[in-house]
């Protein structure tokens, strides 16, 4: 068995067979801000902002940034858990934001999401086993002796033992309550799951488990994720490709090689010299950014990254930098890229 | 330290089957178990309970404890003080008193229960609905539940007992009217925090309806704080009976109630101060009781509190 840390590695990058799974195309979420006496709309947050991206079939797309970028506001939108503000959804070509609710309820059987917190995504008064098998009471797929049956058998699919459905939440550990979690998500077999920085509440050892399971399970399952966390040596670890999110956009979008090596986006390129690396003698040179991140009530004109770019120029400042594939596969929203 | 590091280091991702091991090889504690389990330890809650056990065996076979009926006067032998004969002594037409206070458990108690069931179901229906929905919803159920709470409760029964017929059944319902709001807004706060929770998402994300959400997921996780004031509530609304039969606009003459017995025994304060003194020991016993094992509830459903 490989060093789990070295898991990624011996795989290698899988791209998968190219088909789109998910189109994501200007995504918009604003959350009005209300104040004063009436509770007048004052303002709109701007949570996702123009996003657009493509899903391959069977591929891991990690989605990083800060918090309150937008980006598990992104993964709630695809899912519709956010009603979008504007922009599409196409799941398998069909459009996600205009479906009537029985049309969703069959979507939900394709998509499914893991929560962060693996404390509060389990209903403490249901036991795992009512909380695995909700799903095929939902969609009326086995109830009795075959729900018991199917729900056992996830459980073990995820790595926990059949008796544990008769327990209740609070008698696990953080690890094992997000694999319940998982086991959830797999019940009613979907092709995308968006894991929502299912491993940024746990341990760093049982993260490097979770990880491995949901590798594990992709091989299995033929599952296409949408991975979003906020560390971006777990986001490395798991994702074939990588999207980079700063206030509400999406900055820089690549297969994960390039955007390690070659980062194109001065943001990307901050964050990628912010990885600790575990070498006392290695020395390297870190690009400190300067300042907060600005508020996303009155973001930055132009150049969302302006405010804070070591390269900003008066362009950056005046106009708002396209979205543009500067090499195949390569997308970057600056004026500054070749 | 050295059985750990003992393990090779790729064996990590393999989960033990002992992992967290003591607390799973237990046999698995039902939530209602451990909730008796800590409420026997609230030794005042625990007196509580058995008194009002009592109370309702009591009131449930009042035909056979009672020595003679509610209405059976005696005018020869008004205000008798308590006797062997009579337990509790006789009123000012010679009823006896004893009889009469364990018929009017019946209505005090019914009286109290109807009202709070009346209070928490509209409570938690309204609260509910306005916390779920939220929106236009929650405004349009929100500003009427204020415009009631704003009525001063107990001038607003007695107007309203004033014109409807004082039945029984009526009071029972015009307490129950009156004492939903403060339970429709803590529900409402519940449901609010609550449907934000992920395992609410994660019941959408899985296609589940609102009833299943509402009725699965939210209101078990809202119920202790609803069980505990329905309990206090009850005390409560028997208080307010009293009050109201009290004032000779509750349950009427010739039906007991422990309010209409002081009530009648007001007059005769100085002469038969029994007359008030026994339904008055009632009706502060099962308050009392009432409030406690609420408070035990409390403590025994309180989720923070730990063992």
């Amino acid at each position: 068995m490989d060093n789990p840390l070295n898991h990624a590695a011996t795989d290698g990058p899988d791209t998968g067979n190219g088909d789109v799974l998910l189109e994501v195309r200007n995504l918009k979420k604003y959350f009005p801000l209300r104040g004063g006496i009436f509770s007048r709309v004052q303002g709109w947050i701007k949570a996702v902002d123009d996003v657009s991206f493509d899903v391959y079939q069977g591929e891991t797309l990690g989605l990083v940034g800060e918090s309150g970028c937008g980006k598990t506001t992104t993964g709630k939108c695809i899912l519709r858990l956010e009603q979008p503000t504007s922009g599409a959804v196409l799941f398998e070509g069909k459009d996600v934001l205009s479906m009537n609710s029985d049309e969703l309820r069959t979507l939900r059987r394709e998509m499914q999401i893991i929560f962060q917190d693996p404390y509060g995504s389990l209903n403490p008064r249901m036991t795992v086993g009512d909380i695995v098998g909700e799903a095929f009471v939902i969609h009326g797929i086995a109830s009795g002796t075959e729900k018991t049956q199917r729900v056992e058998e996830l459980l073990r699919v995820v790595g926990l033992s059949p008796y544990h459905a008769r327990r209740y939440p609070h008698e696990f550990s953080g690890g094992q309550r997000q694999r319940i979690g998982i086991a959830r998500a797999l019940a009613l077999r979907p092709k995308l799951i968006i894991c929502d920085e299912p491993v940024s509440a746990l341990d760093v050892s049982i993260q490097s488990q979770i990880l491995n399971l949901l590798k594990d399970l992709q091989d299995e399952f033929q599952l296409t994720y949408v991975f979003i966390a906020h560390d971006l040596s777990v986001v490395q670890h798991i994702s074939d490709r990588v999207g980079v999110m700063y206030l509400g956009r999406l900055v820089e979008l690549t297969d994960g090689d390039t955007l390690y090596s070659s980062p194109k986006h001065p943001y990307t390129q901050a964050l990628l010299s912010a990885i600790p690396v575990p070498d006392p003698e290695h020395k390297k040179e870190r690009l400190v950014l300067e300042g907060d991140v600005p508020s996303s009530l009155e973001p930055p004109s132009g150049c969302s990254f302006h405010t804070r770019c070591l390269y900003c120029q008066d362009i950056c400042r005046q106009v708002r930098p396209e979205w543009r594939e500067i090499e195949k596969g390569h997308f970057v929203a600056c004026h500054l890229a070749e | 330290m050295a059985a750990v590091s003992k393990q090779p280091p790729g064996e990590l991702d393999q989960l033990d089957p002992n992992f967290g091991g003591d607390a799973l090889t237990l046999k698995p504690e039902s939530y209602l178990s451990m909730v008796w389990r800590r409420f026997r330890r609230h030794k005042l809650a625990m007196a509580g309970l058995c008194f009002l056990i009592l109370m309702y065996f009591v009131a449930v076979f009042a035909p056979y404890i009672a020595t003679q009926s509610y209405r059976h006067t005696d005018p020869p032998n008004r205000l008798q003080p308590p006797s062997g004969e009579h337990w509790m002594g006789t009123d000012h037409i010679g009823r006896d008193l004893f009889s009469r206070v364990i018929w009017g458990s019946q209505i005090s108690l019914s009286v109290g229960f109807v009202a709070a069931g009346v209070a928490v179901v509209l409570g938690t229906v309204i609260g509910a609905v306005a916390g779920y929905f939220g929106g236009v919803i929650d405004n349009l159920l929100m500003r009427f539940t204020e415009i009631v709470m704003s009525f001063p409760t107990f001038f607003l029964l007695i107007t309203i007992v004033s014109i409807v017929e004082r039945s029984i059944f009526n009071i029972m319902l015009v307490i129950g009217f009156t004492s939903w709001p403060g339970l429709a807004r803590m529900v409402r706060g519940q449901f609010l925090s609550l449907r934000e929770q992920e395992f609410v998402l994660a019941a959408r994300a899985l296609g589940g309806s609102n009833a299943r959400i509402i009725f699965r997921h939210i209101l078990p996780n809202a119920m202790a704080p609803v069980i505990v004031s329905a309990t206090l509530r009850i005390g409560g609304a028997i208080l307010t009976e009293s009050g109201l039969s009290f004032l000779g606009l509750g349950v009427q003459e010739p039906f007991p109630s422990w309010g209409n017995i002081i009530n009648g025994g007001r007059t005769f304060l100085r002469q038969a101060p029994w007359i008030c003194a026994f339904p008055g020991i009632f009706i502060f016993l099962t308050v009392l009781s009432f409030n406690y094992v609420g408070d035990g509830l409390r403590d025994a459903l309180d989720p923070r509190l730990k063992d």
